[in-house]
């Protein structure tokens, strides 16, 4: 079985590393990763209590296929409660931590209080200590990652960490690894800085190699590989341009959220899109784009490898900034610029690495810096809030400098840190929020891709686009194309998208896959590797369990079916250009559908029926 | 005739199949620690390296070996140890110049790149044909090609 069937339990308070078993019944129902931490974590801890307190619990998970060669096999995740939505939190990230997790012989780590003092864990196979960081405490990750590495002098160690943003308690702060991949969303770095816990340092070297049967997993996991290099958007677009290759495609589709979501087209989405990447520049001749980059096992490496223009106002005086780092990746790319109407791809670019550096979520922050704009376009913030800073949109100057303030928690930054619902409060203008249950929106607008609305509305983990990807069909015709404009059949096309979602977060694997892999490519590689019959219809069932399990933690928390909604303006501003020029998101008109198809009752809460017959 | 890695760089990506493959085939388990071939990381430049034994005529290893436990497959040309006889000594670990020969504290033998006797599974593995095995005689046919393309 790919399971080691190990956990790690480190006790903050106490400083102690103890191994356990894993719960083999609970995998054979929720798989791993985001499905086997929710549920060990729904059995651990208060869903009521302050995610920021020592009672929340804090889950790094891997997946059955994590640290094998299944494509893409190298994905982690960070399962808690969130201190921005006070739901569950279950952040997914790649680089090359998760499958050196495995390789020393671990599920999961599981972190429970908080330490008195920083430390950070070791993990050096079966070896495990906390270990002392007050030097690194205060430190960026990227300080923090070089410092680890240099201390125990050994360049194979894989680092995640949290950067300054995290410790000055900006609410959605990331969980950094391997410098530029993230844990990114819903404040899971938060939680881990709020534990005193500033890195987990791992080294492995058992391998793993005790998947159920050999040679079928190597022929389905070799077919899986040859489905990916031969679809054009796993075997093309995504290495060419990365997710970038999406920033004009959504732009024409009338669907791409600008200017606070108050348009949904951007004027200057060319000169920030994936194509724009790959333009030499006319200072030194190079493009924006260096390489593409791939996190462990990945046949499709969407990642990007980036440089700035050195003569740029960014960072023509900060030499540091000047070699290569992870690049724009189309959600933060919106975000930062489409959401503040920044079309510098070079600020863009320095902004993103800002993000990579101190651990910050790009698609919350560059929304709040979007939403502050607005409050200070209608005079509800004025410069003596912001220490003189005219936050215009469309000025690459001053999203650069809230960058700064925000990543370090100075001055403006820290209120930029609360996120955009807090901020709007705040400032008496809670409507210019664009967040579901607290979370910024992804780069999708609803009243282009209707389906999406209904998803960002009934995400577990708020507005999210990875909790159901229906994009894919909606704009990419995938895995069949469906009318973006249109709501019908989109409560059915949304749940089936959840529920497979949860299925392949849990698995190990990357969602990126989806676009070319169906179940039938999927659930071969699953059930060759793990010890029970993983079918299709096993996997979509699993994913279901997955769903309402973390419906009822949010339930148990305080949210309830009236939180299963969007922002006045997307309800009630129709779009003013585009393909949707005139439409609104009409959740009303899929939310009841969606509730009956998840056999949920009208108020959005799971039936006695249905939770039984998932096993809860 | 013989064949030999040819490796490109620039079509790195450096997602480590490579090592998985190399590790599973020589191992029985996915694990790069265990790789007999690495991709090594220059972040600041943007680049990944994979880099391996080249199989090199002067074979130092195999000379400084003083238990013969490093032979040549002839039908290979790769210098491969013989686990039975290596003694561990790790003397040919110093005398590669490349570093490509290692000590394997789990074994107590040294391990290197052996060809996976003529169907190396990196290459089989590498979704960018980034390490290819080619004619030995001609690993800079590619590049020829490419260069002769542009004479046109």
């Amino acid at each position: 079985m790919a399971w080691t069937q190990k956990v790690l339990r480190v006790n903050l308070t106490e400083g102690t590393c103890k191994e356990e078993p894993l719960n083999m019944d609970w995998a054979s129902k929720y798989l791993g990763q985001r499905g086997l931490a929710t549920k060990y974590l729904v059995e651990e801890i208060d869903p009521k209590c302050d995610a920021l307190s020592p009672e929340n619990v804090m889950i790094m998970a891997t997946g059955p296929l994590t640290g094998t060669m299944a494509s893409t096999g190298g994905r982690y995740s960070v399962i808690t409660k969130s201190p921005l939505t006070g739901a569950i939190a279950c952040s997914n990230s790649g680089g090359f931590i998760g499958a050196e997790m495995k390789n020393a012989g671990w599920d999961m780590i599981i972190f429970e209080g908080k330490s008195p003092g920083p430390v950070y864990l070791l993990v050096e196979n079966e070896n495990t200590k906390l270990v002392s960081a007050d030097d690194l405490w205060g430190k960026s990750a990227w300080e923090t990652d070089e410092m680890i590495h240099a201390k125990h002098q050994d360049p194979l160690m894989r680092i995640a960490c949290v950067g300054r943003s995290a410790e000055k308690g900006c609410l959605f702060a990331a969980v950094m690894n391997d410098l530029h991949r993230a844990a990114g969303r819903s404040g899971v770095g938060t939680v881990m800085a709020s534990k005193n816990l500033k890195a987990v340092a791992v080294r492995g070297t058992k391998g793993v190699g005790n998947v159920k049967d050999p040679a079928r997993f190597i022929q389905a996991t070799t077919a899986a590989k040859a489905v990916l290099a031969d679809n054009g958007v796993t075997g093309e677009g995504l290495p060419t341009y990365g997710t970038q290759v999406l920033m004009n495609v959504i732009n024409e589709s009338g669907a791409m959220p600008t200017s606070n979501m108050r348009e949904v087209q951007f004027e200057g989405a060319s000169k920030i899109s994936g194509e724009a990447m790959h333009e030499p520049r006319e200072s030194d001749g190079k493009a924006n784009l260096t390489t593409n980059a791939a996190c462990f096992g990945c046949t499709i490496a969407c990642g990007r490898i980036s440089t700035i223009d050195q003569g740029h106002f960014s960072i023509h005086n900060k030499p540091e900034y000047w070699g290569n780092s992870g690049g724009l990746e189309y959600e933060a790319a919106w975000a930062l610029g489409s959401d503040t109407e920044t079309d510098d791809l070079d600020a863009l670019t320095y902004v993103n690495f800002l993000c990579n550096e101190d651990g910050m979520d790009p698609i919350t922050f560059g929304s709040t810096v979007a939403a502050a704009m607005e409050l200070y376009e209608i005079g509800a913030i004025t410069k003596d809030d912001t220490g003189g800073i005219e936050l215009k949109f469309g000025s690459a100057e001053v999203l650069v400098k809230l960058a700064e303030l925000t990543a370090k928690g100075e001055d403006f930054g820290l209120e930029i840190g609360l996120g955009s619902k807090r901020l709007c409060e705040k400032y008496g203008h809670p409507d210019l929020s664009m967040t579901v249950k607290g979370q910024e929106f992804p780069a999708y607008d609803p009243r282009g891709i209707q389906g999406m609305g209904l998803g960002y509305a009934t995400s577990n983990r708020g507005a999210c686009h990875l909790r159901g990807y229906t994009v894919s069909s909606e704009i990419l015709g995938v895995p069949e194309k469906t009318d973006p404009l249109a709501t019908e059949g989109k409560a059915g096309l949304v749940k089936a998208f959840q529920d497979v979602t949860a299925a392949v977060d849990s698995a190990g694997i990357c969602v990126f896959t989806t676009f070319a892999w169906g179940l039938e490519d999927i659930a071969p590689q699953i059930d060759a590797a793990c010890e029970g019959d993983w079918s299709a219809e096993k996997l979509v069932e699993t994913g279901e369990r997955i769903w309402n399990l973390e419906r009822k933690f949010n339930m148990d928390a305080g949210l309830t079916g009236a939180d299963d909604t969007l922002p006045k303006r997307l309800l009630k501003e129709a779009a003013k250009t585009g393909p949707a020029k005139g439409l609104v998101a009409n959740l009303d008109q899929m939310l009841p559908e969606y509730y009956e198809l998840r056999g949920w009752t009208a108020d959005g809460v799971p039936t006695q029926e249905t939770l039984s017959r998932l096993g809860l | 005739m013989l064949k030999a890695l040819q490796i490109e760089p620039e079509k790195c990506t450096g997602c480590l199949q490579c090592e998985m493959a190399c590790s599973y085939e020589a191992e029985g388990v996915f694990n790069p620690s265990k790789s007999r071939i690495k991709i090594f990381t220059f972040h600041d430049e943007g680049q990944f390296v994979p880099y391996t034994c080249t199989q090199c005529t002067e074979a130092w290893c195999m000379h400084a070996c003083p238990v013969d436990a490093i032979v040549i497959n002839e039908a290979t040309g790769a210098k491969e140890v013989i686990d039975d006889i290596c003694v561990g000594c790790k003397v040919c670990t110093i005398a590669c110049p490349f570093g490509t020969v290692n000590y394997n504290t789990d074994s107590g033998t040294v391990i290197k790149c052996d060809l996976c006797g003529g169907d190396p599974k990196c290459a089989e593995a590498c979704p960018t044909d980034a390490i290819t095995y080619v004619d030995a005689d001609h690993t800079g046919l590619d590049r020829m090609r490419m260069h002769a393309r542009k004479t046109t």
